[in-house]
């Protein structure tokens, strides 16, 4: 019932923010910040009740709801809990908070439309991590669209609009593509058992020729690729990310382009092993691409979040990299990699969303030597932009090594390719703390330095990307039999398929 | 002779052809706005309830015109729903126009009576006189605003195409008589079958003019071009009846005769129509690009929504009726909505028509924006909505019988279609928020209509959570 109410909390706590907005927007702004909490709290609860004996010896789920929906179609409301939804569930109500602070000041107009679609794209979110039934995960893929489509398309900044309908209509599109594949596979399903189910567990093991599951993988991969975001379906991605306001960049970035990765982890590879594996190195080699491109392209940036956005498709390649290469130690670096970007990221935005706040620009020449009048935002900045130059010591760095040890087991020139592209993240991390931060304030910048309540959003994300970088092994325990199952599942499918070839 | 069982089963229709009689002796006693819609409604409600009871003696054949099954009664129950929830929004609206007003009510009730012999019958003859009864209404009814230059033109344009659509589709009639003999649906199956030689030649060319009388009324692609001109010109309560009582009826026709006659054997009439079903849904999304004017979209959007259904009954896996019926379902509860909106944003000089009218609705009126926002999002067929639910079945029905082509063709025009719903829906959120007045309230004469559209909105959303109810009466309703 936990994983009800994780979701109901989200719909009810966005509903009454609206309606207290007529009277208030503070008592608004309040009730999202307990709302969030709320969910952090029990999540957290969650976690540490079941720290490490329950997850370590989790059978199926952890917790699960399967109440019957539309029983002709085989159709179920089946939410289930396991390490890996458990982990991207805390970073989701974690990131909500966050998301709810950094908007305190920033947003004046419509507040409580703007809390409403905020809490209503968590819950949306928070389904898709949940949902086991294709069904009900793709019902709350679509349904995360609407509200981060307003929160673009309202609050957003010069070309709010382009960004959001181009959002809009790349996520429609391969979303749709993956209904198809949905689809198509509850029908091959049908045929083969003569059982109708759109149930997770049930639709692994369909077994169906290679060139089939190849097209319907396809439409699966597409959908993901896109969320993800993969070269060369990422262009909506800057875009999205520089017009969005602070709240809606640290979702997106955070959250939003997590499931994309979580999607890949939790069906791609399980449901269609065989197809994966001939699939990846088209993958792998469009994850390097991704790798060096995104940073090539940070490096080119002047505008602040623009850079920052770049910088997201370039680390997102290194956990389709991981995917497909698919051993343990590189989805041990993926899982890592999904919440310390999240955190070091989502903290970048937060940061150079205060700083418009104060100067009212994002570009880099209209800055410089912004250190001398507000030290400590820029030494914030600067810890976030070492975290995500991958520094050791920081969770970021974990990420990646593991990546890069997994990866090398498998290719060594993909491994040396996607560790250029930690050598370019150098550049364009030290671009983004020299051109802003360093040397003399030549546009005399006389500014007011971290309210308390930015202090109080950056401090947690600075001891969690510490605790990421230093102490891993929790977050991993609770990974783990999560990833041995996901493993084992795909290679005895594959094994199946192996041995049906000879 | 009709049984009295079949008396029984007619009950819907003589109740739907009793309501205008009356309104009419009523009208020559004593003008009222306010009896007149109270009496209209009454009689749609009373053909409503009436469903239930003739759907313990059915099915039953009455004459050889009509055949009323669970199929035709479920389509009975969509178009008399659809005519109250039209009468009511055409109330606040009348009231704003110096026009006589009773007499709108008396042509609404007899087109619907139109569309139900449509979809009861299984002759030529009944279905030419539902057509016939049902597009002479839509001739006053479009014009009905007589002041307006559009008002007119929208009548007098479809009054010609009606006419000459009218015409093909009696000398297909006459073609596929002449070659098999018989009017009658049922038995037109088999003598096909078994019709050779010249007589053969007659088929494929009646068949091929039957549908383009189909295709006018349906307004697929290339029978659209009186669309867009008919849903501006015409009062958007019209509107709405047109998109989706007209369209309902015919659609049911369709159904019933594809599948009495076995059309899907007939390799040229399904070539045929999965060229229709493509240029509708592809022509209806993109002509609608360019449009600015709201009347204008939903009538071009409402083209292709007619080629997603299609697929569906292209598909004709097990799921096809289901699905078409469904679809249909949800798109009656969306037009209606999104005219609906449009009806009550009008006023005695402008019905709400362009973009601008638009723009910052949600700040003023946020319930009524909220509305707008739900049917548009439904039109996407975003989840929680029953268009979600119709564009899955729809999809599911293609996948089903792996027309994987259409489906193809239908992810990507409405993918194209998204992007001009999206431009609605940020002119409903544009604007400075604050700076904007509060509005009046609705005006009262309005409030009729705002309660319908509250309806439809809850309508809206538990077609898109829960339509298992539904389904079920649907699954059961097969044209027999």
């Amino acid at each position: 019932m936990i994983l009800v109410w994780f979701i109901a909390i989200l719909v009810v706590g966005g509903a009454a923010c609206w309606v207290v907005a007529r009277w208030s927007t503070a008592v608004c702004r309040w009730i999202a910040l307990a709302v969030t909490a709320a969910d952090f709290i029990l999540s957290l609860a969650l976690w540490i009740r079941n720290y490490p004996v329950n997850l370590l010896q989790q059978q199926d789920w952890l917790r699960q709801v399967n109440w019957t929906w539309f029983p002709d179609a085989g159709i179920h409301f089946h939410l289930a809990i396991d390490g890996l939804s458990l982990l991207l569930v805390v970073l989701t109500f974690f990131l909500g908070i966050v998301s709810v602070l950094a908007s305190w000041t920033e947003i004046r107009e419509g507040v409580g439309f703007f809390h409403l679609n905020l809490l209503w794209v968590l819950a949306g979110i928070t389904g898709v991590f949940l949902a086991m039934d294709l069904f009900l995960f793709y019902f709350a893929w679509e349904l995360m669209l609407i509200p981060m489509y307003f929160l673009i398309a309202i609050w957003g900044h010069e070309r709010r609009v382009y960004a959001a309908v181009k959002f809009f209509l790349f996520t429609q599109l391969s979303g749709l593509l993956m209904l198809i594949s949905i689809l198509a596979l509850y029908f091959i399903h049908h045929s083969a058992t003569g059982v109708y189910s759109f149930e997770y567990s049930d639709l692994i093991g369909t077994s169906m020729p290679l060139h089939v599951a190849i097209w319907v993988m396809l439409g699966f991969f597409i959908a993901f690729a896109v969320k993800l975001p993969m070269v060369p379906v990422h262009t909506w991605l800057p875009d999205a990310h520089t017009e969005a306001p602070t709240a809606g960049s640290v979702i997106l970035a955070g959250l939003l382009l997590k499931t994309g990765a979580y999607g890949l982890l939790r069906f791609v590879v399980p449901l269609f092993p065989a197809a994966a594996h001939w699939f990846s190195p088209v993958a792998t080699i469009l994850a390097v691409i991704g790798i060096l491109y995104g940073a090539v392209l940070a490096f080119a940036q002047t505008d602040l979040k623009r850079l920052v956005a770049y910088t997201s498709v370039s680390h997102l390649g290194f956990v389709l990299l991981a995917i497909f290469v698919g051993n343990k130690l590189a989805l041990e670096g993926a899982l890592i990699t999904i919440i310390a970007h999240g955190i070091s990221t989502g903290a970048l935005f937060v940061l150079v969303g205060a700083l418009q706040e104060r100067i009212h620009t994002r570009e880099m020449d209209r800055m410089g030597g912004l250190w001398q009048t507000i030290p400590r935002l820029s030494g914030a900045a600067m810890f976030f932009a070492m975290a995500s130059i991958g520094l050791p010591g920081l969770g970021d760095f974990v990420g990646e090594f593991l990546i890069l040890l997994g990866t090398y087991k498998v290719s060594v020139g993909l491994t040396v390719a996607a560790a250029i592209g930690v050598l370019f993240s150098t550049l364009y991390g030290l671009k983004f703390i020299q051109r802003a931060f360093h040397g003399s304030n030549i546009h005399h910048w006389e500014l007011h330095d971290l309210f308390a309540r930015e202090v109080v959003i950056v401090a947690p994300m600075i001891l969690i990307l510490l605790w990421l970088g230093l102490f891993p092994q929790p977050v991993l325990n609770t990974f783990t039999v999560t990833m041995d199952k996901l493993q084992q599942t795909a290679s005895q499918q594959y094994q199946a398929y192996e041995g049906g070839q000879q | 002779m009709i049984s009295a069982a079949g008396l029984v089963a007619i009950l819907p229709l003589v109740l739907l052809a009793g309501t205008p009689v009356a309104l009419m002796l009523i009208i020559a006693v004593h003008r009222s706005h306010r009896m007149a819609l109270g009496l209209t409604l009454l009689g749609l409600a009373a053909s409503f309830g009436s469903l239930w009871i003739a759907a313990d003696v059915v099915p039953q054949r009455v004459t050889a015109l009509l055949r009323i099954d669970q199929y035709a009664l479920v389509y009975f129950g969509m178009i008399i729903a659809a005519t109250i929830a039209v009468a009511g929004l055409a109330y606040g609206y009348l009231e704003q126009h110096a026009v006589e007003k009773e007499e709108f009510y008396i042509l609404l009730v007899t087109a619907a009576l139109g569309a139900a012999v449509l979809a009861a019958s299984s002759h030529f003859v009944s279905f030419f006189l539902g057509l016939e009864i049902l597009s002479i209404s839509l001739y006053a009814l479009n014009a009905y605003i007589y002041s307006r230059k559009t008002a007119l033109e929208a009548g007098i344009k479809y009054l010609v195409l009606a006419a000459a659509s009218a015409a093909f589709l009696l000398f297909g009639m006459a073609l596929i008589y002449a070659a098999v003999g018989t009017m009658e649906f049922g038995h037109m199956a088999e003598l096909m079958m078994e019709t050779a030689g010249p007589n053969r030649t007659l088929l494929l060319p009646g068949l091929a003019m039957v549908i383009t009388g189909m295709g006018f009324k349906l307004a697929l692609v290339p029978f659209h071009m009186w669309t867009p001109d008919v849903y501006q010109g015409a009062p958007p309560p019209v509107a709405a009846f047109i998109a989706t009582v007209s369209k309902g009826g015919m659609f049911a026709l369709l159904l019933r005769y594809f599948y009495r006659l076995e059309l899907h054997n007939y390799a040229p009439i399904v070539a045929v129509f999965t060229i229709i079903a493509i240029a509708s849904m592809l022509g209806g999304n993109l002509l609608a690009l360019l449009q600015s004017n709201v009347k204008r979209i939903l009538a071009y959007s409402s083209i292709a929504h007619m080629g997603y259904a299609l697929v569906a009954f292209i598909a004709s896996g097990m799921l096809a009726v289901e699905a078409v019926t469904f679809y249909l379902i949800a798109y009656f509860v969306t037009i209606i909505g999104a005219f609906g909106v449009v009806t009550v944003l009008s006023n005695g000089e402008n019905d709400a028509e362009s973009l601008q009218a638009y723009r910052g609705l949600f700040w003023r009126r946020p319930a009524l924006a909220g509305v707008m926002t739900a049917m548009l999002l439904s039109l996407i067929g975003i989840p929680v909505t029953a268009g979600f639910i119709g564009k899955f079945y729809v999809v599911a029905a293609g996948a089903s019988s792996s027309a994987w082509p259409l489906i193809i063709v239908l992810v990507i025009s409405s993918s194209i279609g998204a992007f001009y719903y999206l431009r609605v829906i940020f002119a409903l959120y544009a604007g400075a928020p604050e700076t904007a007045e509060r509005p009046a309230e609705v005006a009262p004469r309005m409030a009729f209509g705002s309660s319908v559209l509250v309806v439809l909105t809850l309508l809206l959303i538990w077609l898109g959570v829960y339509p298992a109810p539904l389904l079920h009466v649907i699954r059961a309703a097969l044209p027999g």
